[in-house]
């Protein structure tokens, strides 16, 4: 028999007897709302699963007595004697036929259209036909009795199933008893009792391992290896018990989908990524349901039919991606779909008319509030009740079983592309691999999957720990890392063995890389995280502790906390070094402060640097007629941010081993070296700029941490560098139209170009009622780039009256903020939301959201 | 030390309640004073266990303890009331108790014996113990020479997230 069958098998046989409790129960209190609900969830969830799995006579039962539970469930029918006696009675049926599948593998045969017309008729208010209130259908009797042993005999009144049933029964006597002996159910806390012991075992084992060889008595030496591998098997055997593949529930899903495409007459693709991500069995088990009803969501609800999809010019072929991955302590399961999105609009409007908010409510909510609605229960916005879902019990029993392991889902949606599930599980007991560090004399647990590399820092190469400004940052292959001592993070006291080697952990957290110094790196170990107590839940820098195989406890590091709370650590020095003035307009961004030839320092915007180098005179060369230096397989044109300069006398006049600091910018893959006579610092500052000096390659002058400093215009200087620069991105296609909404002009001075740099043809407005305005002339652009802090409309007005209509009504609208605003702006129509100076994000996002304009 | 209690009276063996008239109760030593918590409220008493601190957790958290495979959180007793550090050298012991599902181990100085006392003879706290006190304990005893402070154990291992 098949597994997924046997499975089906189990859970039902479970159900049921849960059903009957909640029946006899709900005799006793008609109208107790929960119980409703659960007996409701439970026929659900039988009726669901035989619907994959080709039963179609009990899948028939089930969806007529869901009908008549749903009605009892909203009110629409009171629960009476008689209508229980039916239910009860429709639950029998079921159990006849899943014993009957458990004995033949296969659905006996039968006749249920008596009993299905009785539950048609109390579904549609009628009095069943021909019986007594209170009465029970006909076949109950037998029902009962047949039960209870094997189906010997069919209790509908047909001549054939009864000569079928047994003799196919006969044929497999064999293969019928064994089947419900196959998988066994223990219970959570079994395996968690066996794992402790297991766990102390191994210590015990790994104490005595250690005396053994201290005393070294040979005769010993033979049994207690083999006492030790098999505390290992079993260690592992215990273990296994415990963690499982996802893949292992997914493997149901294509078939489900396949299936349900063809029921509903679609073109669907499954496309599942981290299969092998593990799971604890628990977790697993209470997140199967959700899934599979969040996979049939998509499917029904999310995806359009091949005809809606090609007219909205999308591939006829709807796509589900499911993905799972462990981030943070967490794991995480996301189901996206290409296909509508949810409609705030009908969401709302049924909101409304089911009294869960009023109007007014309505009004003040952003889109994902109102998206919020559909975890309601008893909320569905299919039009029509069909047998695939749409009965609205779906999204709130997902909510609860995910809940209930402490989990969290979220909602993205985009009318018109897609909607995409995001659930987070917390890491109850998966087993990660994590590095042990030490700080401070005290232990500590870095989960292996983010970190990237361990580095021992050298004071005499050029892997070294610099400070500037009280902050550390390491110089690693070209790449400035910012530094964090753990020992300082987690304020741990100074040991006095600071002469002790340090090294830098270097870990990444998506795209975020830092370097976490620690004062030692131990060990790689397979570690069981366990969950912080509830008094320390609320230190973010832990994702969990574990015991390591000597039997101390130790904390495991969370590698986004630590992120976060570095980033928050930043954001406050800022406002503590240079206090803010009157002004509420003023966005920080941080500047490289350099010296080129005389005058005052200059300053770039340090997001439009990609890298740091330097470089010795003799590496900088003169080739036809430029200066260029040989650089990563490249030809990098090389020019001096000073007009006096004179590179081409550097490689000839110039001491060969003097170093030059460089500043690269690139493009495409194209670098380009500006050559600076010394890096003083990075500062962060406002933004105010005063158009100053008339020279070329200067946009103004700016007080810059108490000095008069010149803005560099990156843009003047890469031209100058290389004539090409703003043209060779964007030789072989079109450039994308790129309109820039920004009330500040260094902004615009700043952004523009780099934009532009990066291949993109930028036109500039001052503010949202300049743009509009270009609207209204029938300007057209592939997408854009508005501040959100501006005067008069401001970003989220701009972005609401595009949003409203017109010819950019569906322009991704990406939002550049220097605070946090971005449920805001995700409310107000952005697609994205971005902040200042983060240039390579911004391209990032530029090109996802111009790439699925193309897509569609 | 040894982890085992010495009971006094023969009733405070086996079922400490006492046809519903007496409780018994773990009597211990916190800064020299007299405590006591239900009998029944206390899985086990641990001595010598290494503690292992947590950074950046509140001063009352002492930090982790490994039982048996289990990692059970110690409540540093003397800070959550508020009394003096006990002095770096003093040995500690641990009562293993269970709040809202989760075990704790509480610091205390020393653990002395089983007591079987009268249930409706606790009485309210003096009015001149401080608020932490009145916080975490439910009454006093008085025993013949001197007051036991009851303290409540719910109250000392539930913590405001």
């Amino acid at each position: 028999m098949d597994d997924l069958l046997a499975d089906f098998l189990t859970e039902c046989s479970e159900n049921l007897a849960e059903l009957d409790l909640a029946v006899v129960r709900l005799e006793r209190t008609p109208n107790d709302q929960p119980t409703l609900s659960l007996i409701f969830r439970l026929v659900h969830t039988i009726k669901g699963t035989c619907g994959f799995l080709g039963l179609p006579r009990l899948e028939k039962v089930a969806h007529a007595s869901e009908t008549v539970l749903d009605k009892f469930r909203n009110g629409a029918l009171s629960v009476s004697v008689s209508g229980i006696g039916i239910i009860l009675s429709a639950l029998d049926r079921i159990r006849l036929i899943i014993d009957g599948i458990s004995a033949t593998g296969a659905e006996p045969v039968g006749d249920d259209s008596a009993l299905i017309a009785v539950l048609e008729a109390l579904a549609e208010g009628r009095q069943p036909e021909g019986m007594p209130q209170g009465a029970i259908p006909q076949p109950e009797p037998t029902l009962a009795l047949t039960s209870a042993a094997l189906p010997r005999e069919e209790p509908a009144p047909s001549e054939s199933s009864a000569a079928s049933v047994p003799a196919a029964a006969a044929d497999h006597p064999i293969e019928a008893a064994p089947t419900r002996g196959q998988t066994i159910r223990v219970s959570v806390d079994v395996l968690e009792t066996l794992m402790t012991l297991v766990s102390e075992l191994v210590l015990t084992r790994n104490q005595f391992l250690q005396q053994l060889r201290q005393s070294g008595n040979a005769e010993l030496t033979g049994p207690v290896q083999r006492l030790s591998h098999l505390t290992t098997e079993l260690q592992e055997g215990v273990m296994k018990t415990r963690m499982q593949p996802i893949g292992n529930v997914w493997n149901m899903l294509p078939r489900q989908v396949r299936d349900l495409a063809h029921d509903l007459n679609k073109r669907v693709d499954l496309v599942m990524l981290g299969a092998d991500t593990e799971l604890d069995r628990q977790v697993l088990e209470l997140i199967k349901d959700p899934l599979t009803h969040m996979i049939r969501n998509s499917a029904d609800h999310g995806l359009e039919g091949p005809e809606e999809r090609q007219r909205a010019g999308k591939n006829p072929t709807g796509t589900i991606t499911l993905s799972a991955r462990h981030e943070g302590g967490h794991v995480v399961i996301e189901i996206e779909d290409d296909g509508r999105g949810i409609d705030v609009r009908r969401v709302a409007e049924k909101a409304v008319a089911r009294g869960l908010a009023t109007q007014e409510q309505i009004a003040r909510m952003s889109d994902s509030e109102i998206h919020g609605f559909i975890f309601q229960p008893g909320f569905s916005t299919a039009a029509a009740v069909t047998s695939v879902s749409g009965r609205g019990v779906g999204m709130d029993v997902v909510k609860t079983n995910i809940e209930q392991i402490g989990g969290l889902i979220e909602l993205h949606s985009t009318a018109g592309r897609g909607s995409r599930f995001v659930i987070k599980i917390p890491l109850t007991l998966a087993i990660v691999s994590a590095l042990i560090v030490g700080a401070a004399g005290e232990r500590f647990a870095i989960p292996q999957s983010s970190v990237i590399e361990v580095v021992l820092p050298n004071a005499e190469s050029a892997t070294r720990i610099e400070t500037i400004d009280g902050a550390s940052v390491l110089r690693l292959r070209e790449h400035l890392l910012p530094l964090i001592r753990l020992r300082t993070l987690l304020r741990l006291p100074e040991t006095g063995d600071e002469a002790s080697t340090e090294m830098v952990a270097v870990i990444g957290i998506g795209t975020t890389r830092l370097g976490l110094i620690v004062d030692g790196v131990f060990d790689t170990e397979e570690i069981v995280v366990k969950p912080v107590a509830t008094v320390l839940r609320n230190i973010p820098l832990f994702g969990g502790n574990t015991i390591l195989e000597d039997g101390a406890v130790i904390m495991i590091l969370d590698p986004t906390g630590i992120a976060r709370h570095a980033g928050l650590d930043a954001a406050r020095k800022d406002t503590a070094t240079t206090p803010q003035e009157d002004d509420v307009q003023t966005e920080k961004s941080d500047m490289l402060l350099v010296r080129a030839g005389s005058g005052a320092p200059k300053a770039l915007p340090l997001f439009l640097i990609s890298r740091l180098e330097t470089f010795t005179a003799s590496r900088i060369e003169q080739a036809g007629g430029r200066t260029v230096a040989q650089y990563r397989s490249h030809l990098m044109p090389v020019v001096a941010l000073d007009e006096l300069s004179d590179l081409s006398r550097l490689s000839t006049n110039a001491d060969p081993d003097k170093s030059y600091p460089v500043l690269v910018f690139e493009n495409g893959g194209q670098p380009v070296g500006i050559l600076v006579d010394e890096i003083i610092d990075v500062v962060s500052t406002d933004s105010t700029l005063q158009p100053g000096t008339a020279s070329a390659g200067i946009l103004g002058v700016s007080v810059i941490a108490g000095k008069a400093t010149d803005v560099v215009d990156v843009g003047f200087w890469l031209n100058k560098a290389c004539g090409t620069w703003f043209r060779t991105a964007t030789a072989t296609n079109r450039k994308p139209r790129l309109l820039v909404v920004d009330d500040s002009s260094f902004f615009r001075q700043l952004v523009a170009p780099s934009l532009a740099a990066a291949g993109y043809d930028v036109t500039v407005t001052e503010s949202a009622e300049e743009a509009l305005a270009l609207r209204d002339t029938g300007q057209c652009f592939e997408a854009i780039v508005s501040d959100i802090e501006m005067p008069g409309l401001g970003g989220l007005g701009f972005a609401r009256a595009v949003r409203d209509g017109g010819p950019w009504a569906d322009l991704p609208m990406v939002a550049l903020t220097g605070s946090d605003v971005v449920h805001e702006a995700r409310s107000a129509g952005f697609t994205d939301t971005i902040r200042k100076f983060e240039r390579d994000t911004l391209l990032l996002s530029l090109e996802q959201c111009l790439s699925h304009r193309i897509a569609a | 030390m040894s982890a085992t209690l010495q009971t006094q009276s023969s009733q405070a063996v086996g079922p400490v309640f006492d046809r519903g008239e007496e409780i018994g109760f773990v009597t211990l030593m916190l800064a020299g004073m007299l405590c006591g918590v239900p009998v029944l409220a206390v899985r086990e008493v641990v001595t010598n266990s290494k503690i292992v601190r947590v950074p950046l957790a509140p001063a009352e958290i002492a930090g982790n303890i490994n039982l048996r495979g289990r990692i059970v959180t110690a409540i540093d007793t003397r800070s959550r009331l508020g009394l003096d550090q006990a002095p770096a050298a003093a040995e500690r012991v641990a009562l293993v108790a269970e709040a809202n599902g989760a075990l704790y181990a509480l610091l205390i100085d020393q653990v002395l014996e089983v007591l079987s006392l009268p249930a409706d003879q606790i009485e309210e706290l003096p009015v001149n113990f401080g608020a932490a006190w009145r916080t975490y304990s439910k009454g006093v005893h008085r025993l013949a020479d001197r007051l036991m402070i009851v303290l409540d154990l719910q109250a000392l291992l539930s913590f405001q997230p």
